[in-house]
């Protein structure tokens, strides 16, 4: 998870690591946009070699919720 | 025998808009963010009384100033942004412009992938003897079909009109073509309503979708993510393809010129096609997404950078609503 966290991090710009954690929920996060959705299906893409969809990410709430994705 | 392209001309609206301007619109958002992720500077969008025909007779008139419209003997008008349902725009171009009446003209309905499809039909029209100078026109007002409240995709599309001469020529300057087609994908981007499945609907209620974007089925309705996902699965292959169809590989290339949808996403597929930067055109800042356009316009930007005629082998690929895609290779040696 912690790996997870820190990749997810990485998609943000302004955003502490310390706020994130498993039960976050990532579309409050100010920088969570339409761009950030992209960069995150690069990240699941590069990192996982997992495809996440854009239902994936609709349905997705917090997270952990992203985390168990990667790990399918 | 063959065919070459011989001249691009564009034209934007001249009413820009900038970030800042959206920014006073939508003042949560980080556009100097979205700047930099996207490459989006500017976007320049029709008024209301004006339309895609009125671009696109403009980009002819620029092209007119050095060559002869006489000699125009078909047209090819791709475009979602018609004037009518009917009659066809092409048609009613053929009488603004003033060409001449013994010519063939039509509309194709394309967006992303028009332009490429547009070059293989023009290389066809030519190697079959049915034409000698193909006009063919890529004009789209997408502006028109977007929510006053879809950030994001207000941020991105642009208005635009381009002319391109293809012309018969002792050379063959256009390679081989390939295309791709999944209708499945027919409601990733799409305006539902206003054509003959559904009427164009009054009462239509607000959806707000993706991060805080609202629109309407009235409007234009796009599904990034899984357009995002769509060009990732195909497009890097799609691309290996056609270098393998032309004998080419990578290296032989001088040039990417992808549709111009988003930086982010275009690096992304760079990276995957290990293409070095100084090779993939990157065009975004002035006028953002023109759908159609957004290839001859990078196109004549790039042509303007070659020196001593020296002969450019061109990668053109074209993906997006439909889902469609085409490219193929071109070959140029001097500006468009």
């Amino acid at each position: 998870m912690e790996d997870f966290l820190d990749a997810f991090v990485e998609i943000l710009d302004d955003t502490d690591r310390s706020i994130l954690l498993a039960e976050t929920i990532y579309k409050d996060l100010d920088e969570w946009d339409s761009m950030t959705a992209l960069m995150l299906i690069a990240m699941f893409d590069e990192k996982y070699e997992k495809k996440i969809t854009g239902n994936d990410i609709k349905e997705a709430t917090t997270l952990n919720d992203l985390y168990l994705i990667a790990l399918k | 025998m063959g065919a070459i392209l011989r001249a691009i001309e564009y034209v934007y609206p001249e009413n820009k808009v900038t970030n800042d301007d959206l920014s006073l619109q939508f003042p949560d958002y980080d556009f100097a963010k979205f700047e930099e992720k996207v490459g989006i500077k500017n976007r320049y969008w029709v008024r209301e009384n004006e339309t895609a025909l009125d671009l696109a007779i403009k980009a002819c008139e620029k092209l007119f100033l050095r060559i002869d419209k006489d000699t125009i003997d078909y047209v090819l008008y791709c475009t979602q942004s018609p004037e009518y349902f009917l009659p066809t725009t092409a048609c009613i171009l053929q009488d603004r412009i003033k060409l001449a009446k013994n010519i063939g003209a039509l509309d194709f309905n394309l967006g992303c992938s028009g332009f490429t499809y547009g070059v293989s039909l023009a290389k066809g029209l030519i190697n079959a003897g049915q034409a000698q100078n193909v006009l063919l026109i890529t004009a789209e007002t997408y502006s028109k079909y977007l929510h006053p409240k879809d950030r994001s995709n207000r941020a991105i599309f642009g208005d635009a009109a381009a002319a391109t001469l293809i012309s018969s020529s002792d050379i063959e300057g256009i390679g081989e073509f390939m295309f791709g087609t999944d209708g499945s994908g027919y409601d990733k981007l799409i305006v539902k309503n206003g054509g003959g499945k559904f009427s164009f609907d009054q009462a239509a209620p607000e959806i707000v979708y993706g991060t805080d974007n609202t629109y309407t089925d009235n409007h234009l309705y796009m599904n990034g993510p899984e357009v995002f996902n769509f060009t990732n699965e195909v497009i890097p292959g799609f691309t290996k393809e056609i270098l393998q169809k032309n004998n080419l590989n990578i290296e032989d290339i001088n040039q990417f010129v992808f549709h111009q949808a988003n930086a982010f996403m275009l690096n992304f597929m760079r990276k995957r096609l290990k293409i070095p930067t100084e090779k993939f055109l990157i065009d975004l800042a002035e006028g953002g997404n023109t759908v159609s356009c957004t290839i001859p316009i990078a196109l004549k930007k790039y042509s303007e950078t070659i020196k001593n005629n020296q002969m450019q082998s061109i990668a053109l690929v074209g993906f997006g609503v439909g889902l469609s895609w085409a490219g193929g290779i071109v070959k140029i040696d001097r500006r468009l």
